[in-house]
């Protein structure tokens, strides 16, 4: 679930991290105001401990395999929305920097998959929706379970609208959508059981732990309007700004310009790109070095870019040549840092 | 059980290699995470078809692991790892994208172009990640997150949380043992068990960490985490800064690699 850097644009990434910074100055913000700051050693505990229960196995009845939990949602039950996020952000960032596990540039994205939607939408829509009745075993076992699993569902759909809006795979939205939802309400489903039988064990055994993180922390109605006006925005500015990229053309720029100008002025581009080829061909130490591209491919309605509209032997030596003298360089100065001491 | 000692002992190795000494070991924390950003940044520039270009960027990991005298192979691993939810998703590329082209006289699918593409720009950012951790460490680390005015309380959570993973691991792996040697030949713990095992878990966890929090505050805690003194930015430290941004962006408007490929194709011609 964790996305990784290569699988988003830089454009994406950057208005995550905006997006989500925004959400953990607020969630200090909340905690400052109205908590004991025992919850900052609590945090970090229970932080080590959410990371360390994603390696529990726990077997998952009638198939013979076993899974491991997420954790959003038992952190904002547990800890609250705010403090439950801001949990969640430093497993991520650790996660990132040691397993290399989700990217650094991804990291608001991932924040926002996993931390948000468990701790701002899942946890005040349903868990609190759920269990506003009044508090009892049965009810916090439905609640957990089912914001554990719409938590979930709802982080895989912004992989996919994320991973979409970067254009950086050829899975068609329709296909990663189904793929993504169907494999995650599998996880989901485990995620949910599992998280709501901790939670009803430990409202059992101590049910204070339960009730202490939910008073104050309750959002309003003007809490869930600022957050959905929040989402609102976040929508608006990457759907808008960034539409283009949703394109099938890695170059969105170009393919607008393209589909917004003129005949003419792409018979004139034509014509200068002729001209510029020519003088290309005549200047070059290798005129021919260009493969000749498959028929396929330039009737493509894609536009094929630069680089690939003849993938060039120049291209594939001077990429082995660069790659060996990378690898050269950098056993010579371990040969060299060796021998001097 | 095994992931649970593997992670422990990651950790473990990459807090050791933090701590060697070295010219990288010896930059400000500071630039390095800005440099690493940097080059992130860069490397998912590149458009999805493009793969000569990319290839340059290798020179930053390269050199990292060698002037910090890193090894190679538990590093490597350790990406490779990484790359698997990339594989996952990207592997399907050439069935989605049918259309082909002829590379070296072979017909192949473009899908496969863009899963390279892809698979390189992961391993890459991966390596940067893991680079900048291995040549840092967490504690220097958060001194450059304070230095970009990252919230105190968000640095503080953070080192926590990472002191604890530690002492979690063990406990958690000690745990397991005892589950499996009491039952031994089952896969992952029983249903029946799911709510006590990691519920008795998070009860011990609340209860350690009133203790850590006494134990702080007895100890003078007064919601700062002292990190001790760190240098302040040098010409060395800016050079290596400035460098590298250059070199990433040199490279990402110029195709070195086609350059250098032209040039001694010229040559030989």
């Amino acid at each position: 679930m964790h996305m990784a850097d290569a699988l988003i644009s830089p454009v994406v990434g950057g208005i995550m991290l905006i997006n989500t910074a925004g959400v953990a100055v607020y969630s200090i913000k909340k905690i400052k105001n109205d908590m004991d700051e025992k919850k900052v050693p609590l945090m970090g505990v229970m932080g080590a401990f959410v990371f360390v229960a994603q390696m529990i196995n726990f077997s998952i009845p009638g198939t013979g395999s076993s899974g491991h939990i997420g954790g959003g949602m038992l952190l904002a039950i547990l800890l609250g929305p705010y403090a439950g996020f801001l949990t969640m952000a430093s497993i991520l960032f650790i996660q990132a920097l040691f397993f290399g596990d989700g990217g650094l540039l991804a990291y608001g994205c991932n924040l926002f998959n996993l931390g948000f939607c468990t701790c701002f939408i899942a946890y005040p829509l349903i868990y609190k929706w759920i269990i506003c009745k009044g508090a009892e075993s049965k009810r916090i076992f439905r609640a957990s379970m089912f914001s554990a699993l719409i938590g979930l569902q709802m982080g895989a759909f912004s992989v996919v609208i994320e991973t979409f809006i970067s254009g950086k795979t050829e899975l068609t939205f329709g296909t990663f959508l189904l793929m993504m939802q169907s494999i995650h309400l599998a996880i989901g489903l485990v995620e949910g059981v599992v998280t709501a039988t901790i939670i009803t064990f430990i409202w059992r055994a101590r049910p204070e732990i339960i009730e202490k993180a939910a008073i104050g922390e309750a959002l309003g109605n003007i809490y869930i309007k600022k957050v959905l006006i929040g989402i609102l925005i976040a929508v608006v500015m990457v759907g808008g700004l960034l539409s283009w990229f949703a394109s099938k053309n890695p170059d969105g720029l170009e393919w607008s310009i393209g589909k917004n100008s003129g005949t003419t002025e792409v018979k004139a581009q034509d014509e200068i790109y002729n001209t510029l080829q020519e003088i290309q061909s005549k200047t070059v130490f290798l005129p021919d070095y260009s493969f000749k591209i498959n028929e396929g491919a330039t009737q493509a309605e894609n536009a094929w870019p630069s680089i690939n509209s003849g993938t060039s032997i120049s291209g594939i030596v001077g990429g082995t040549l660069t790659l060996t003298l990378a690898t050269f360089i950098g056993l010579v100065i371990r040969w060299g840092k060796r021998k001097s001491s | 059980m095994q992931s649970i000692i593997n992670s422990l002992y990651n950790m473990r190795s990459l807090d050791e290699l933090a701590k060697k000494e070295s010219l990288i070991h010896s930059l400000h924390p500071l630039v390095k995470l800005l440099t690493t950003f940097i080059y992130l940044s860069v490397v998912v520039s590149f458009g999805r078809y493009e793969i000569g270009g990319l290839l340059h960027l290798i020179f930053y990991p390269i050199l990292i692991f060698s002037l910090a005298e890193l090894p190679v192979v538990p590093i490597l691993k350790r990406i490779l790892y990484a790359q698997s939810f990339i594989i996952g998703i990207c592997i399907l590329n050439p069935l989605f994208d049918q259309h082909t082209i002829i590379l070296g006289g072979i017909v192949i699918s473009r899908g496969w172009i863009t899963f390279l593409s892809i698979f390189i720009k992961g391993g890459l950012t991966a390596a940067a990640s893991i680079l900048l951790i291995a040549t840092t460490g967490i504690d220097r680390l958060a001194v450059a997150l304070r230095m970009l005015k990252i919230p105190r309380i968000f640095v503080l959570q953070l080192l926590l949380t990472y002191r604890y993973i530690t002492v979690m691991i063990e406990e958690v792996s000690r745990m397991v043992r005892a589950y499996s040697l009491r039952a031994p030949g089952q896969k992952g713990i029983q249903r029946s068990v799911w709510g006590s095992f990691a519920g008795q878990l998070i009860l011990r966890t609340f209860d350690r960490s009133q203790r850590v929090y006494q134990s702080m505050i007895l100890r003078g805690f007064t919601g700062e985490y002292n990190t001790g003194a760190v240098a302040k930015v040098n010409f060395k430290d800016f050079a290596y800064l400035a460098g590298w941004s250059l070199f990433f962006i040199i490279g990402r408007i110029f195709n070195i690699p086609m350059f250098i490929g032209i040039l001694v194709i010229g040559v030989i011609k």
